[in-house]
């Protein structure tokens, strides 16, 4: 999959990995394979990464790092530096996917942190159980879900994805397995979740899931112009659907155009129901594919056909939740130098500040593919570093383009933060301390939790710490 | 030493709208905390197989347990023994026979890839590799063997290896060991045939598992999540006797297998 796997093919033949070798002196994983996040930007390299198969394994391998070098890696969907850690180690998480228990009385499932959310699906939504809240993909390990208090469409209504985590064990480099519940260690479990993997290494979580009648989502699409209309749609749906969100054309000029998504379980809907599978992009696509004239006519072709299509429709949850979870790897769409994801969020009463971001993205030319509107519901924040507050967030991509994307990338955050809104670390590979410190002022309440043998390339850059 | 946790599964619910009907049913799993064959036993539960997991750690076993039993399984038995102390194994014979009394299949997935660096060096660690991967394998399936041919009936597959179908220079004592399995295997197949008795060589390529980490290219080995299909398949179905998977390594190793000596030898591989 990638060219630093293959310069290392003249490195010692033979790494054994039985378990009674495992991690002794010579026989520790030494895997030269490139690790990268989602957006494939920054490219870094690391020193080791460790694999364990076992929770058992996890204190032996925080015993033997040194401070500040060690961070946990789920499925590497966030799309900056968050799950990177350049030039130190980093935690493969994804072998640690056992299901450990089910409250069937509660809905409760305890499981392994490496278990995605796809894979709670396939087991649970058959039983009629579905995840209380989920991101715009199902490949996330319910760690990494916890990590990053990952939002849905239903932030309006059911708040972020660590509202809704009862208990967690936590493997620590300095205390050993901590219980954190809202009884037990309660400002640890405040901490971990929205706490970008710096408390430790999840062994388990207990995730209350929800009742469901199906598979199916009752689903309405709406065709919009202008910001205020969507304010009135989304404030006009929030009581009545579970699930909303937008998407907007940001090619058509001043006036914003979008089509709004909103809808609910669909009850009582029995139809047989046959999960597919999708396409995979194999290889890299040359970065010009993606330029201003492929971009603006996929936009408008994707509002001509939600005009077209039928407004209110039964759809398979997949393709509501999940729309690009069918293509695998689409982020090879960008090419070789890979993209930005800007996800920020901006108060309400400053729809100005707003105006003013699409219009300097509109002036630079560098349209962004897909664009993602969403009203935040007002729940208090569930972790002490949650991204999620009242306001409105956006979601834009931008293939990266060097000092031209990064230019403009660092005015828009000229504009979130004079307005007092927030970037989203698990979308960021370039904030500055600044933008850090007035979207997360209390940062430094959480260095009190944080574990110290962990670190991150994120967190090295907008804190400046080791 | 005995620990055994019967634990039925609430229902059969777990199985989802639309998999198949499984022809297998109750398998006993020697080795069940092994990378390829935690796979394996998950593609078995979602067919809501009953099985006996065998392996050495008591708690891996039993998370393996409950993963299996949410996954729908619909019963799941643990025995925590050595299998590589052959000494252990007619516990594991006992304790088949008196709590997974009809069991129809037996999966070996056990087996370990040491340095080879460290084998050329250490009669001690050669030894261990042929004791784990060869001897105690040939041990415990002779005393399986027994029994299902006493009973006329069943199955009996065990994980081997392509590196066992030529010698290398980069792998031959892991290669002899798993070639050794393999044709005892052949042998135990023949044997077992007139007993209505099946005998599956499962010969895998290498693939991402915690044995392989930290070979070159492991980013390009196989996801075993596709081999576990090919090896439920070939439990499901009657043929092939010899499974390679993926499936490009049978005709890999056929080329391989038909390369002179005198230049195979000279090869770097």
């Amino acid at each position: 999959m990638n060219s630093s796997s293959q310069s290392s093919s003249r490195a010692p033949e033979r790494q054994p990995q039985s378990s009674t070798t495992w991690l002794k002196g010579s026989h520790a994983p030494q895997t030269a394979e490139r690790v990268l996040s989602w957006g494939r930007y920054p490219k870094t390299e690391h020193r080791q990464v460790y694999k364990p198969a076992w929770n058992d394994q996890v204190p032996e391998i925080l015993k033997a790092a040194a401070p500040a070098s060690l961070l946990p890696f789920g499925l590497g969907r966030s799309y900056g530096d968050s799950c990177l850690n350049a030039g130190r180690d980093l935690i493969d998480c994804h072998r640690l996917n056992r299901m450990l228990g089910f409250d069937e009385s509660a809905g409760v499932v305890r499981c392994e942190g490496g278990v995605s959310l796809s894979d709670i699906l396939r087991v649970f939504l058959p039983k009629g159980w579905f995840l209380p809240v989920t991101p715009g993909t199902s490949f996330v390990t319910v760690g990494g879900a916890i990590a990053n208090d990952v939002h849905g469409k239903n932030h309006h209504c059911a708040g972020t994805f660590g509202a809704h985590v009862h208990q967690i064990a936590l493997y620590r480099s300095d205390n050993g397995l901590v219980f954190c519940s809202s009884r037990e260690n309660a400002e640890m479990l405040r901490a971990t979740i929205g706490g970008l993997g710096l408390t430790g290494v999840i062994a388990w979580a207990d995730i209350q899931l929800k009742r469901v009648d199906g598979p199916w989502i009752d689903s309405e699409s709406i065709p919009f112009h202008g910001l205020k209309t969507f304010l009135d749609l989304s404030h006009e749906s929030n009581d009545r659907f579970e699930y909303t969100v937008a998407w907007l054309d940001c090619f058509a000029g001043r006036s914003v155009r979008g089509i709004f998504f909103r809808g609910n379980h669909a009850a009582n809907y029995r139809k047989n129901f046959h999960p597919k599978g999708g396409p995979k992009l194999p290889f890299e696509l040359p970065s010009w594919i993606l330029n201003r004239f492929s971009v603006r006519a996929f936009n408008a072709a994707y509002y001509a056909i939600h005009v077209a299509k039928k407004r209110g429709a039964i759809v398979p949850y997949d393709p509501f939740f999940y729309p690009l979870d069918s293509i695998r790897q689409w982020n090879l769409l960008y090419g070789r130098q890979g993209f930005l994801q800007y996800q920020c969020v901006i108060p309400e009463s400053n729809l100005d500040a707003f105006e003013e971001l699409l219009d300097r993205i509109a002036r630079s030319g560098m349209g962004s593919f897909f664009v993602v509107l969403k009203q935040f519901g007002s729940a208090p924040p569930a972790g002490m570093l949650s991204f999620p507050r009242p306001g409105l967030t956006i979601t834009l991509d931008f293939a990266m383009r060097g000092e031209r994307t990064l230019g403009l990338l660092r005015s828009l955050d000229e504009v979130v933060q004079k307005s007092g809104g927030a970037l989203y670390p698990a979308k960021d590979a370039r904030m500055g301390p600044a933008l850090f410190e007035t979207s997360f002022p209390n940062w430094r309440d959480f260095l009190r939790y944080k574990d110290p043998k962990m670190s991150s390339s994120f967190w090295r850059r907008v804190t400046g710490l080791p | 030493m005995t620990n055994i946790t019967p634990v039925r599964a609430p229902n059969s619910a777990g199985t989802p709208a639309g998999s198949k009907p499984a022809r297998v049913k109750k398998i006993v799993i020697l080795g069940a905390t092994s990378g390829i064959v935690l796979e394996v036993q998950r593609q078995l539960a979602r067919r809501g197989c009953e099985l006996l997991l065998v392996a050495r750690s008591p708690q891996r076993l039993a998370a393996v347990q409950a993963d299996l039993r949410i996954r729908g399984a619909s019963r799941v038995l643990t025995y925590s023994a050595d299998l590589s102390s052959i000494a252990q194994h007619n516990g594991v014979l006992e304790c088949a026979c008196r709590e997974f009394p009809d069991f129809d299949t037996v999966l070996l997935a056990y087996g370990s890839m040491h340095n080879q660096k460290d084998s050329e060096t250490s009669v001690e660690v050669l030894l261990e590799e042929l004791q784990v991967d060869f001897l105690s394998a040939a041990a415990i399936l002779t005393l399986f063997a027994a029994e299902l041919e006493r009973r006329r009936m069943g199955c009996i597959a065990a994980i081997t290896s392509v590196a066992g179908d030529r010698g290398r220079r980069f792998n031959y004592v892991y290669g002899s060991a798993k070639g050794g399995l393999s044709l005892f295997l052949q042998g135990l197949r023949s044997r077992l045939h007139p007993a209505g008795v099946r005998v599956i060589t499962i010969k895998p390529g290498p693939v991402q598992t915690p044995m392989t980490d930290g070979l070159p290219n492991a980013a390009q080995f196989a996801d075993p999540q596709r081999v576990a299909r090919d090896i439920v398949g070939s439990l499901e179905r009657r043929s092939p006797d010899v499974l390679y998977t993926p499936r490009i390594w049978r005709y890999i190793m056929a080329a391989v297998k038909l390369f002179p000596e005198t230049i195979f030898k000279r090869l770097p591989l």
